[in-house]
């Protein structure tokens, strides 16, 4: 029986590994995790606030999977890739591994039923259900880039869930739980022992003990104020769902933080924010300004300011948009993506069967995972081979995935070479001194492991390395538990107190509905949605937002300060008037943690290492010297307070083939 | 574009305890109007935070009375175009309506193999408990890339 609302009841289970979030990463990890526990009987849990079909990122589909390193290729490129994109501070023992293990799962995908767009032998593109050879067995596919390949996939998320799921079984899945935070073991804090949420539908709340946690809710979006702030709130780059619980949840418990200063400012079509790369990659299409000069070649000398990252053949992402706000600050907007001449240039190099399929994989681009732009484009009569349409650097997201690399410091593989000391003095003394200090995938927190958006300091992973990386996550969760058979964790924390500390914003409203007529204002309590739009002009007009054309200065970043403190007091009045709104007040609770920790990396980290992403005005040039290095910090949920320090950056593989 | 529920197709589904649209999104936006006392239209949805709504379309796929569409966010575009998928088991119809009239009609592949035939196992080997701490996966799909060791500049 469940309880009523402001009384709930309390269900607690015994388990050895949760997964909590049920995207990319969490797919992948149940898939392996229960391989490698058959006949061990490890009690194995996912726990997601949403539905697994359609959860995370890629609820939509995607047009493309972003890393396939193919035969051709050694990871050692695509790690150098990512650095370079990232501005040289990457861990090349976390991108290589994910580099080696990635088209595992890219061929798995294909297995399961995702239609893989082919090449045959004369070069002609065919979409995925002409069964063709499977990549497996070599069959060509479609690059929309280096390291990209075309897909149908629109049921990309629905596929990969269905195996992970039948991998799982039913009684091993909780939908709509949204995990509130974890907690630690009451005889070892540095150790997690479980993790709490509440269900969405019913006033249940769940406490799971586990000895190991697989941390995997996603990235961060609206932190800060985005572009629309009517109906079309909700048509951000990145999915409104995912709302930093991995960072805050993580950090809350302990965990090493990494480059959390890092953020993506994707240059997207404009209000729809449907993607560009396939219009660049594939349809070779050119960005200009609005007298119809091409800003890359026009700025071209900018690149040069920015040794080595800039003079790459492809300079990293956070340095194009650097090119094209030049041009928008000085008012030589509006940028196009010339859509037209790409299209009538295709036209001339092409089959006529060609042709025709041209027009639809330009749509399909955007239906398969961007239907708001496909919104805007009938809206406003636009015909992509007829009329141009608009770009713009969207508002910022923190993500570890795509082209980000904020998130966790966790232990890395122990066969490519990192370093097993630290040259850099001041790092709190209970961390770990090397990249790798045991179990691959774990964080500095024992038991807790992340992938994903979660791993911080090696980006362009994309839906098959995050894929790929829960699965390596799950193997060494399943040692984990083999290792420590007798651990039993205890929480840190009473089960009344829990449960009173995430009913809190349901107690605030029923205790104090009734002193106004209006419901919504009250001197007692704050809505969750008022304190999301608090958050947002915070971030937006002092740590970089749109609103300064992503500037800020030290200045900026103290009164940024005073009024996140403020509002993370104010947190605690976060009303809740039915579940829905519980869910809101828990997502930006979170937001707020994970808004916080960025502010305070952008303030310690004194430069502006990815111009074009944000620019420290007071600080504006990139400082190789004396930041070439990681920005790491760690939380104390006590004082509630961070404490920033680095650690050395040292190159795996040789960065200088980049630039020949 | 919110979604909306259109009254004269919506069956609360059938009454069943979970409605298809407020099962599947991922934003917990869609809900079942009981008694009518929110909208007037009881056993009806809804989606009752239209300016979260991102547009993935997750409820439009799988409403059994193809009940749901959405009208694009009115603070960004004129009126008058539709975007409205049909999901089958393999393929995926889509039409277009412009706000000037024009129609356009898209078909693509969604997969290859039958909903619910994957058999995550099958075929596969068992998980070797010796090699738990080599690289790879209890599986070779023939995707694992060992890379050229003298890229490895430490070791
Ligand atoms: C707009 C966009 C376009 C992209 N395009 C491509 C592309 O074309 N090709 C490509 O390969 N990759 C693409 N990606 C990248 C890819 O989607 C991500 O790398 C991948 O989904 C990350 O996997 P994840 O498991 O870390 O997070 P996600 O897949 O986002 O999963 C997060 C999960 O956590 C759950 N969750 C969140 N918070 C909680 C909580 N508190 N409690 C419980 N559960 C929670 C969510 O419901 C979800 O299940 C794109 C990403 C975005 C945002
Ligand atoms: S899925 Fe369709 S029929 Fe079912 S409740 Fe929702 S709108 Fe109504
Ligand atoms: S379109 Fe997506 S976000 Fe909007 S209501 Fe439907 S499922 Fe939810």
């Amino acid at each position: 029986m469940a309880g009523e609302f402001g009384n709930p009841e309390v269900i607690e289970e015994e388990l050895d590994i949760l997964l909590v979030g049920g995207g990319m990463a969490c797919c992948g990890a149940a898939f392996e995790v229960m391989r490698w526990a058959e006949g061990t009987d490890l009690k194995i849990k996912l726990v997601d606030k949403a539905a697994m079909d359609r959860s995370g990122a890629v609820a939509m589909g995607l047009s493309a999977i972003n890393t396939y390193i193919g035969t051709e290729q050694d990871p050692a490129d695509y790690a150098r890739m990512v650095s370079n994109d990232l501005m040289g501070i990457t861990r090349d023992d976390l991108t290589y591994d994910v580099g080696r293990h990635v088209d595992e799962s890219v061929h798995l995908f294909e297995e399961w039923g995702l239609p893989i767009w082919k090449t045959d032998e004369n070069g002609e593109r065919f979409d995925g259900s002409k069964g063709m050879t499977p990549l497996k067995d070599g069959g060509k596919p479609v690059r929309s880039g280096r390291w990209q390949i075309m897909i149908n996939g629109e049921s990309y998320k629905w596929i990969v869930a269905e195996a992970a799921k039948k991998a799982l079984g039913t009684d091993n899945i909780q939908e709509h739980v949204f995990v509130v935070k974890l907690v630690n073991d009451k005889n070892e804090p540095n150790r997690i022992a479980g993790a709490v949420g509440f269900s969405v539908r019913e006033d249940k709340i769940f406490i799971y003990k586990a000895k190991a946690i697989l941390l995997a809710a996603g990235g961060c979006v609206n932190i800060f104020r985005p572009r629309s702030v009517g109906e079309g709130m909700g048509r951000a780059w990145y999915p409104v769902w995912n709302a930093g619980s991995t960072y805050a949840m993580a950090a809350e418990a302990g965990a090493e933080m990494t480059m959390m200063e890092n953020r993506f400012v994707p240059n997207r079509f404009k209000d729809g924010y449907g993607p560009v790369g396939a219009w660049f990659l594939l349809f070779k299409s050119k960005a200009t300004n609005g007298d119809g000069e091409i800003y890359l070649d026009r700025n071209k000398e900018m690149l040069d300011d920015y040794p080595p990252y800039g003079q790459a053949s492809v300079p990293a992402s956070c340095l194009r948009n650097h090119l094209m706000l030049k041009e928008m600050k000085e008012g030589r907007g509006p940028i196009w993506m010339d859509t037209v001449t790409a299209l009538a240039n295709l036209r001339e190099t092409m089959t006529p069967r060609e042709v025709k399929h041209l027009e639809a994989e330009a749509w399909e681009d955007f239906l398969d995972m961007c239907i708001g732009q496909c919104g805007i484009w009938v809206g406003e009569n636009i015909e992509p081979e007829k009329k141009n349409s608009e770009l713009m650097p969207t508002e910022p997201y923190l993500l570890g995935s795509h082209s980000g690399c904020c998130g966790i410091w966790v232990s890395g593989p122990t066969d490519v070479g990192a370093p097993m000391e630290e040259k850099m003095e001041g790092i709190p003394a209970h961390l770990p001194k090397g990249w790798n200090w045991g179990y691959r995938g774990m964080t500095t927190v024992t038991g807790l492991w992340t992938a994903g958006d979660g791993v911080g300091a090696s980006g362009h992973k994309f839906s098959s390395g995050s894929h790929a990386e829960g699965r390596i996550a799950a193997k060494a969760m399943v040692k984990y538990c083999l290792d420590n058979k007798d651990l039993k964790p205890e929480l840190d924390t009473s089960i009344e107190d829990l449960v009173a500390e995430i009913y809190k914003p349901v107690r605030n409203y029923l205790e104090f509905k009734d002193y106004t007529t209006a419901i919504d204002i009250n001197p007692n309590y704050i809505t969750p949605k008022m304190l999301q739009f608090r958050l947002q002009k915070i971030m937006d007009e002092y740590v970089a937002g749109v609103a300064t054309y992503y500037t800020t200065n030290a200045h900026m970043l103290v009164v940024a300060g005073e009024k996140i403190d403020m509002l993370k007091e104010d947190a605690e009045k976060m009303r809740a008037k039915d579940l829905h709104e519980l869910l809101r007040a828990w997502e930006n609770y979170h937001r707020i943690i994970t808004a916080e920790a960025h502010m305070e990396h952008i303030e310690f980290r004194q430069e502006s290492r990815y111009p074009g992403f944000y620019y420290r005005m007071d600080k504006n040039f990139v400082d190789e010297e004396n930041w070439k290095c990681f920005v790491n910090s760690i939380y104390d949920k006590q004082t509630k307070k961070w404490t920033c320090f680095k650690r050395a950056h040292v190159d795996l593989v040789d960065k200088s083939k980049l630039f020949k | 574009m919110p979604t909306f529920v259109r009254t004269d197709k919506c069956d609360g589904c059938k009454g069943q305890d979970k409605t298809a649209c407020m099962y599947i999104c991922p934003h917990d936006l869609m809900k079942l109007d009981k008694d009518g006392s929110e909208t007037g239209h009881a056993m009806r949805a809804y989606n009752q935070e239209p300016e979260q709504c991102w547009e993935c379309y997750c409820c439009v796929k799988i409403c059994p009375q193809q009940a749901i569409e959405a009208r694009h966010y009115a603070d960004i575009v004129p009126l008058g175009g539709s975007v409205q998928p049909l999901r089958g088991s393999d393929s995926i119809i889509w039409t277009i309506k412009f706000r000037n009239g024009t129609l356009k009609r898209f078909k693509f592949p969604i997969r290859t193999t039958p909903e619910g035939s994957i058999d995550p196992y099958g075929g596969k080997p068992a998980a070797d408990l010796s090699r738990i701490e080599e690289p790879g996966f209890f599986v070779d799909s023939n995707g694992f890339r060992a890379g050229n060791r003298s890229e490895l500049i430490n070791i």
